[in-house]
């Protein structure tokens, strides 16, 4: 940084004395800038390979997955003369698309058929209106039947009698431009009907639900990981080496565990008929018969995670704390502060870069997280990553997925931007 | 001919001839040779007990008769995304994969799995009767070769249900003669038509109800009156942990899985076969393949669904095989000796009472009905 500064200032004192020449008479400035730029440029080079890894490992998937969540060109490239004719049809007027849309239809069909697309178009359909996928694997059999020189109308209705509802063709023509919101709206629990984009009836409404919860549980995961986390770096960082560097196993060693062993751990420990409850029965606190149920629900989710995410949060408390001078405490009690002054007014402030630090790890983490819910979290512990999971690898509504994730990462950057307002981002610090 | 005649003639036929082993020319299969094929594949299963057992029945065999490498890869539960992603990306690393029907189905719709004829690309039964004719309506569609048939059931906790054990499916849903946690699968598939043959749907209006808005209400209405008592789990293997812990009293999952847990862990659990839910499971071969992998992998699935491969395979794990002309050669179980018959969801005594899942129904309303699901789950 300073050494920029000072060759700016240079090259503005070099534009004052323009007259200045090298050795072989090139202008200064241009040479220096010559000198500048082959720099740069060697930097750039060094760094190139890292780039190049960014942009395809990192920028691409996403800018893919971005595109995914509108892209829906599968319509008119499936059906490209019937999209057309239903254009020119009017959904309002309670009449069936004209004879004509239903030629289009079969000559697009009967392509489709031949190259064995139109099942992929049915299950496309499918995701906004039930019975789609039926409705085109069936009539993708009748095809072959198809006469050319009969009314194709009649024949489609004989096919399947959907082909004769208005519902049917407003679904094609609504989904047959190449860019939709249909995923965006989906993923926040609204369609588009005939009467403009409205919510979604009471009994398919769940994403929003379920953003917000995973934001609520990821900050509540948070503050316990700060909660329990700040002691313990306190300890790594005061004891003497020989015991802080135990402490620090003990805190590393979970973190070198897998991730699917800590969590049935927990599993075995927390379940109804699991040690935690066994102790307690034993002990007297509980009765036998009205054991806790501490797991499958949005409490084994916290626990579960807060114990797997800790060791992030202890890691960049513990070396910012380890960088306090414990002369700041010493000379504070000399003044006469009792504990609690000293910590609060000296060391807390000291340490808030690492909890900053620690707390976007943690949280950024948390809200993405789908492995742990899906496993203890029952029906009211899942997350929105668990939605996104089943998406992609069990529904195949990869737009859908996409949409939500595309959600998910706006919520996140725009949570970044909150918190360097309110904190300040450089306020943190990892080491 | 119906899905349940077919069922119910390949347990007959199971009990005609007897889980008495009867020694079939066993074994010296003529295979035909490959030619132009590659000489490594990838296969593609759930993996535990059920990879292990199709390993012992066609892949050693397979690789012992052709010197072929056979990479064994565990990805079935994810299967229909990977082989869209690789499809996508134009590299197909599998040449066989196992799946479930309704995900065949779908892979079939995607376009993403090769069609498969069955005149000539897969072995005819012993007597001369053709594949496809041997498989039935179990051969859902021409992209799937069947290859066994499990199901969907309960087991429950001998020594948690007194002296009257459950008998009926709709002993779940009572909870005031089983009190108790219940597992069920996190998914509207299955349960919802519990729900609704237990609030008094004929058995064959079920779907017809249950595609209504009146039907979903009525099922989440019957669900509610358990909802408290249910433990939702995702893997198969997490019911018979969750009987053998006590954690719940009765639970549905997978047929095998509770066989090991009854048969070979000896746990107090007990089957409830009464409206088991039949399901498939089988191969298909994904799109993509280049020629010579391609005649690899079709001709390992015409060794591998034979009808004495498939009737080898329920020596190792109680899955019904899915050719009738299997069934009089099922026999003993490998190690333990028992006879498997009785085991097999397909055996009369366990099947008197079943529920057969509509897959073209279920490819229809899933999107939907999951959607509704989850928001139930979620309230």
């Amino acid at each position: 940084m300073v050494d920029q500064t000072a060759s700016n200032s240079q090259l503005q004192a070099q534009d004052n004395v323009s007259l200045l020449t090298t050795h072989d008479g090139q202008p200064l400035k241009k040479s220096l800038a010559k000198a500048l730029r082959r720099e740069k440029l060697r930097a750039l080079l060094l760094i190139a390979p890292l780039l190049l890894f960014i942009f395809l490992t990192f920028i691409l998937p996403i800018a893919d997955m971005l595109m995914r969540s509108v892209e829906n060109d599968i319509v008119s490239n499936t059906l490209p003369q019937a999209v057309v004719e239903l254009q020119a049809w009017d959904p309002q007027s309670g009449e069936l698309p004209p004879e004509s849309a239903y030629v289009a239809l079969a000559a697009d069909l009967k392509i489709a058929v031949k190259e064995k697309i139109h099942t992929r178009l049915g299950s496309r359909l499918n995701y906004d209106k039930a019975g789609m996928s039926g409705l085109f694997r069936k009539t993708g059999r009748e095809m072959r039947k198809f006469d050319d020189n009969q009314p194709a109308k009649d024949q489609f209705i004989s096919f399947d009698k959907d082909w004769g509802e208005i519902e049917t063709f407003t679904v094609i023509r609504r989904l047959s431009p190449n860019y939709t919101d249909s995923y965006f709206l989906s993923s926040v629990d609204r369609e588009r009907t005939s009467l403009g984009v409205q919510m979604k009836p009471e009994n398919e409404q769940i994403y929003i639900k379920l953003f917000i919860r995973t934001i609520m549980m990821s900050i509540l995961i948070t503050l316990s990981c700060v909660l329990l986390g700040y002691p313990v770096a306190y300890l790594l960082a005061t004891l003497p080496t020989k015991s802080s560097n135990m402490l620090l196993i003990l805190v590393l060693l979970p973190f070198w565990t897998s991730l699917l062993v800590r969590t049935s751990a927990w599993k075995v420990l927390l379940q109804q008929q699991g040690v935690i409850n066994d102790l307690l029965v034993w002990i007297g606190i509980i009765a036998d018969d009205n054991r806790l149920v501490m797991i499958n629900n949005m409490t084994g989710t916290i626990i579960a995670m807060t114990h797997i995410l800790l060791p992030f949060m202890i890691l960049p408390l513990y070396s910012v704390m380890k960088t306090i001078s414990p002369s700041f405490v010493r000379a504070s009690k000399s003044m006469g502060a009792t504990d609690w002054t000293t910590f609060w007014k000296i060391y807390f402030p000291n340490t808030i870069p690492g909890i900053g630090a620690g707390s976007i790890l943690v949280f950024i983490l948390a809200i993405g997280y789908y492995i742990t819910p899906e496993l203890v979290g029952g029906t009211s512990g899942v997350f929105i990553s668990n939605r996104i999971a089943y998406h992609i690898s069990s529904s195949l509504n990869w737009g859908l997925a996409a949409a939500l994730g595309a959600i998910l990462l706006f919520l996140v950057l725009a949570l970044y931007w909150v918190y360097d307002r309110i904190v300040g981002i450089d306020n943190v610090k990892l080491g | 001919m119906n899905f349940k005649s077919l069922l119910m003639s390949t347990a007959a036929a199971s009990v005609m001839l007897g889980a008495s082993s009867i020694a079939a020319t066993s074994g010296s299969h003529e295979m035909a040779p490959c030619d132009n094929c590659a000489n490594e594949m990838t296969i593609v299963s759930w993996g535990g007990a059920y990879s292990a057992s199709q390993k012992a029945a066609y892949d050693d065999p397979y690789a012992a008769a052709t010197g072929v490498k056979i990479i064994n890869d565990e990805s079935s539960a994810e299967a229909v995304a990977k082989i869209r992603a690789m499809n996508e990306a134009g590299n197909v690393t599998w040449d066989v994969v196992d799946v479930v029907a309704a995900d065949a189905l779908r892979l079939c719709d995607e376009g993403l799995a090769e069609e498969i004829d069955g005149a000539t690309e897969l072995a005819a039964a012993p007597d001369g009767t053709s594949a496809d004719d041997d498989f039935g309506a179990l051969r859902v569609n021409e992209c799937f070769v069947p290859q066994i048939v499990y199901s969907t059931t309960f087991g429950y906790r001998t020594d948690k249900v007194g002296d009257t054990p459950p008998t009926t499916v709709c002993d779940v849903f009572d909870t005031t003669k089983y009190p108790g946690k219940r597992a069920l699968q996190k998914r509207p598939i299955d349960n919802m038509e519990w729900a609704l043959y237990c609030d008094g749907v004929a058995k064959d209006k079920i779907y017809e109800v249950l595609g209504t808005d009146e039907g979903v209400a009525q099922a989440f209405a019957k669900l509610d009156t358990i909802k408290g008592d249910v433990v939702w789990w995702s893997a198969g293997a997490e019911t018979p942990q969750l009987l053998a812990d006590g954690e719940v009293v009765m639970g549905s999952t997978f047929n095998g899985r509770l066989f090991s847990a009854i048969v070979e862990q000896k746990q107090p659990i007990a089957m409830l076969w009464d409206m088991q839910s039949f399901d498939l499971d089988g191969w298909i071969i994904p799109k993509g393949l280049s020629p010579e992998r391609l005649a690899r992998a079709k001709h390992y699935l015409k060794f591998a669904t034979d009808t004495q491969r498939l009737a080898d395979q329920s020596k190792y794990i109680s899955y019904g095989p899915a050719r009738k002309s299997s069934a009089p050669l099922v026999g003993k179980h490998e190690t333990l000796g028992i006879d498997m018959g009785p085991h097999m969801p397909t055996d009369p005594a366990n099947s008197s009472n079943v529920h057969l899942y509509d897959y073209g129904w279920w490819a229809d309303n899933r999107d939907d009905l999951d959607a509704k699901f989850q928001a139930w789950l979620a309230k």
